[in-house]
């Protein structure tokens, strides 16, 4: 177990090696997610995980791996995406083709949600889904789109609660384990690694989906990507932050007008 | 700071702890209680007509103030930054919970050290057990419901099995410890 006394150093060692920028993430959580992955990976000291980290790419890469947050559902917050549906879509109808940003995309269930229901409001053969994290492990697994039926039950039920018109399983082949996610959606999806910290605008978009990321980072690197995601929207253009994440302090708050208050979709007015 | 964890079977005696705490102790209590989600703010409202302290859910990276009673929003797992600024985290269940009790204790505990006072009521998991004893470890004050009283002792029990040197008491003594400790 490592406290807080030991971040900085490991966060410049990692640093100044890979290239990786931890230093404005949350240290609370940060702390929580390298003790974390010591427990898992049975690296006792502060010592050994310094020795493993420098010496070991292969650690590191777990190490990373375990550090940002890869956990997401098909239609996690229903609420969200049926808001989605009738706050933006309309919106969306209207452009002859359509880019979506969706930042920080952990495994693909976001997206391929996201996908779902833009076939089922005949958007998706003009949309571009642009899905975007910053651990390849993570895109090299939403490439792939196979997931644990494990929660097939729960994701489907989601999928009606968002007022999905077919049926759930009409995307996905699936066998005994797995339910992989048909061709055909996966066919305007583009999914690749991008960092939020140190990368530049992605794309600019008329919608950006960015949820559940903010919470990682400390006030002022949130400031920094709500910037970034300003950047990337134009004007009319729709940003959806997770559920417990807002503008309210940041400098581009008063640069968008809340559509929704409760989902956390504001739209972009100057 | 006080941070209470419990699950089911733990709001009745919750309320009434509330009810029994001296007007004047206005230190911040934070509260994970495993909920369903999409109960909207009912479980604030129905606290608030209980308790002299203001209640909210803790917003990520709020500051904590004294006089108010913080609940972990559900869904998401409860931390404390070293500025005393609440921290939200969506990651993986803990102890098939998520906000998790254990690791709220935690991170409170590494953060406020003897400053935290950990407190576990009734429940039918073994969430928190582990998090009380790292309260313990650093120097704060734990206290567990009697699980002779507790609805459901599986919570109390697990608490009380790792860790022996926990204050375990009934809710009236959990009122007069707290009473007698903070005011």
């Amino acid at each position: 177990m490592i406290d807080f006394g030991d971040l900085d150093e490991i966060v410049f060692l990692i640093q100044k090696i890979y290239g990786y920028d931890f230093s404005d993430y949350s240290r609370a959580s940060l702390l929580r997610r390298i003790n974390r992955f010591m427990e898992n990976s049975k690296v006792r000291s502060v010592f050994d995980l310094k020795y493993e980290l420098v010496n070991n790419q292969g650690t590191f890469n777990k190490f990373v791996n375990e550090i940002v947050v890869n956990v997401s559902d098909f239609f996690r917050d229903p609420s969200f995406f049926k808001s989605l549906t009738t706050n933006v879509f309309p919106y969306l109808e209207s452009y002859p083709s359509i880019n979506i940003w969706s930042a920080g995309c952990s495994f693909g269930e976001e997206t391929y949600s996201l996908a779902i229901l833009l076939k089922e409001f005949e958007l998706l053969h003009k949309s571009r889904l642009y899905a975007t994290d910053i651990s390849s492990n993570a895109i090299e697994k939403a490439k792939k789109g196979i997931y644990s039926n494990k929660n097939f039950k729960e994701y489907s039920g989601n999928y009606f609660a968002c007022g999905g018109k077919e049926s759930f399983n009409e995307y996905f082949i699936s066998d005994k384990n797995n339910f992989i996610v048909n061709s055909d959606l996966k066919k305007n999806i583009l999914f690749t690694r991008h960092n939020l910290v140190t990368d530049g605008v992605f794309k600019e978009c008329q919608l950006v989906l960015c949820r559940n990321v903010l919470i990682y980072f400390n006030e002022d690197l949130q400031d920094k990507v709500l910037n970034l995601l300003y950047d990337s929207l134009p004007i009319n253009g729709f940003l959806a932050l997770g559920s417990k994440e807002s503008l309210r302090f940041s400098s581009v708050g008063d640069k968008f007008m809340e559509i929704d208050k409760t989902e956390r979709i504001y739209k972009k007015i100057r | 700071m006080i941070v209470i964890g419990g699950s089911a079977g733990a709001f009745q005696t919750l309320l009434s702890i509330l009810e029994g705490m001296d007007k004047k102790i206005r230190i911040p209590i934070v509260l994970v209680l495993h909920r369903l989600k999409d109960q909207g703010s009912l479980l604030e409202k129905h606290i608030q007509l209980m308790t002299h302290y203001k209640v909210k859910e803790a917003e990520d990276k709020e500051f904590v103030k004294e006089g108010f009673l913080y609940t972990a929003p559900p869904g998401y797992h409860l931390l404390l930054e070293e500025d005393r600024s609440f921290s939200l985290d969506s990651s993986e269940m803990v102890n098939y919970s998520r906000p998790s009790i254990d690791v709220t204790f935690e991170s409170f505990s590494r953060v406020l050290k003897e400053k935290c006072c950990g407190i576990l009521l009734s429940g039918s998991n073994h969430d928190g057990a582990k998090g009380l004893k790292k309260i313990a470890d650093n120097g704060g004050k734990t206290i567990v419901q009697d699980p002779d009283e507790a609805e459901f002792a599986v919570m109390p029990k697990a608490a009380i099995e790792i860790y022996k040197k926990h204050d375990v008491v009934t809710s009236n003594n959990i009122i007069k410890r707290l009473n007698y400790g903070f005011s």
